[in-house]
């Protein structure tokens, strides 16, 4: 395991055998985390809306009884659709899935590490976009192309700000594995107020607005098909097709929060540093504070697109340039600080 | 910033619950569970109905909390909300969006146009009621209705 992990992280797999035991339950329960949260992070954020407006607001788990009626209805494939547009939830639910378990959220010990790439985890969440814009350009229909090439000229800005501004984060950890950076993070909690840091989570927080189509990137709660962008790709989905759909784009939400917590507030996530029960208690901790940071991100992210407007679409190439050009400061300010220090 | 002060200060517009409304709902409605997506279909009104409809859906009447809420597309949708006759170049859209809602699903005909075209009924362009063309399971009179009467038809469908 240790020759495995490209960045040979495991302290993990230094201690006897119970560590990796311990890691594996954390990867479940981080999982299993994701998956129940993430609907319940999507009623959270729509209940604080519904507060600010002075709503009542459906409660906090409005989303699962969505996601269960949605279960139970019929599903349809529109006439003159293939493969495309089937796979395309799967997929997507997919590679939500395999990102929620290897993303270092409770534990940077898990068992998956070496798969928790920098490169891995934009490629997979990259794959799942690309996924759905075939689907929604598989339908036919004026709205789910038009929705597809607004996706795909979004991915194209948000993913080399990702990589770059993650690359930042990972000149001083000299590896772009994600549980390094966060266990170092960690070690040294100062590194979070560095330029380079400072930089880089400000790209990280836009990209992750864009990516998953937030306002003012994307209002999600549209009914305008013109403005919209994620919702006009699915327009043609129902029952379990538009479920696994809408759990996807949660848990996607979730885990790039959950992600931007550990990078740049990694308090509680556990390094497996510990051994017996110390280690299961560290797990607890973690989940604990992986809960906690993402809901109270979630709940600023809600709070801050009741001030805001979503921006007209030829003006969302700017702003996404800007947040990549923060990230590009980012790397600068890392590798000048780094050589002056 | 004076958008938060604003915010601060209004508070809690939505008013107080009324009494879960009472009267049969459609059988198949308890397969929903508590959500209910609705698809809104312009099918010929003058807009009274849809003005009302905003308000329903807005902060004071607030149906999302029964679990409520308007959708982009019939495929998201459990039911359709129809107001207005049903104008000859809408029979056929109207039937289609029917068509394309999955099972189980449900029609509302909002209004005294859509029950049985109410002031436009006998008008050139009219060609019948919202019965006519597609079933109906629940109906809310009025001209236009009152917010209170669409909420408590919706509410008979969601449950809640
Ligand atoms: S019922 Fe009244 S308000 Fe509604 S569409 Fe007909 S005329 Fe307009």
């Amino acid at each position: 395991m240790t020759g495995l992990s490209s960045a040979g992280l495991s302290s993990a797999g230094l201690n006897a055998a119970g560590p990796d035991a311990v890691g594996l339950i954390a990867t479940v329960l981080q999982v299993v985390l994701v998956v129940v949260g993430a609907p319940l992070l999507t009623g959270l954020m729509r209940q604080v809306r519904a507060r600010m407006e002075g709503r009542a607001g459906a409660g906090v788990l409005q989303p699962w009884r969505d996601l269960r009626k949605l279960l139970r209805k019929e599903p349809i494939d529109p006439r003159g659709t293939g493969w495309p547009f089937r796979l395309a939830p799967l997929v997507l639910a997919g590679t939500a899935l395999v990102v929620a378990a290897v993303v270092p959220l409770v534990t940077t010990a898990s068992p998956l590490d070496s798969a928790a790439d920098l490169f891995a985890v934009t490629a997979l969440l990259a794959l799942g976009s690309v996924a759905l814009a075939l689907g929604g350009l598989d339908t036919g229909t004026a709205f789910g192309g038009m929705g597809a090439s607004r996706e795909v000229t979004v991915l194209a800005l948000v993913e080399p700000t990702i990589l770059v501004s993650v690359f930042a984060l990972s000149v001083r950890a000299g590896s772009t594995n994600l549980g390094t950076i966060v266990g170092l993070t960690e070690a040294d909690p100062m590194r979070v107020l560095s330029p380079a840091s400072l930089l880089a989570a400000v790209a990280l927080a836009l990209v992750t607005i864009a990516e998953t189509g937030r306002i003012p990137v994307d209002n999600p709660s549209t009914h305008l098909e013109l403005t919209m962008i994620h919702e006009a790709m699915v327009l043609e989905y129902s029952g379990p097709d538009l479920a696994l759909i809408e759990w996807a784009s949660a848990a996607r939400l979730t885990v790039l929060l959950g992600l931007l917590g550990s990078l740049f507030l990694p308090w509680g996530v556990a390094t497996g540093g510990a051994a017996g029960m110390g280690a299961l208690v560290a797990v607890l901790v973690g989940v604990a504070a992986f809960a906690a940071k993402t809901a109270v991100l979630g709940m600023l992210l809600a709070a801050g697109e009741v001030f805001m407007a979503k921006l007209r679409l030829f003006r969302i190439p700017e702003l996404l340039a800007g947040s990549f050009l923060l990230a590009l400061l980012a790397v600068a300010a890392s590798y000048f600080l780094a050589g002056g220090a | 910033m004076s958008l938060w002060r604003k915010i601060r200060k209004t508070g809690r517009v939505a008013e107080p619950a009324p009494e879960r409304p009472t009267g049969e709902a459609p059988p198949e409605a308890a397969k929903l569970g508590g959500s209910v997506q609705f698809r809104h279909v312009d099918a010929g009104s003058c807009n009274g109905c849809e003005v009302e409809i905003g308000s329903v859906f807005g902060p004071v009447y607030d149906a999302e909390r029964y679990g409520a809420r308007l959708v982009a597309s019939p495929r998201h949708a459990d039911a359709l909300l129809v107001t207005g006759p049903v104008t000859r170049n809408m029979e056929v859209p109207l039937r289609r969006t029917y068509e394309a809602v999955p099972e189980p699903r449900f029609v509302v005909a909002v209004g005294d146009c859509a029950r049985d075209c109410g002031v436009f009924a006998g008008a050139y362009g009219v060609a019948g009621a919202v019965g006519d063309v597609v079933p109906v399971d629940a109906e809310v009179p009025g001209c236009p209705p009152e917010p209170e009467a669409i909420i408590a038809a919706l509410r008979r469908l969601t449950g809640r």
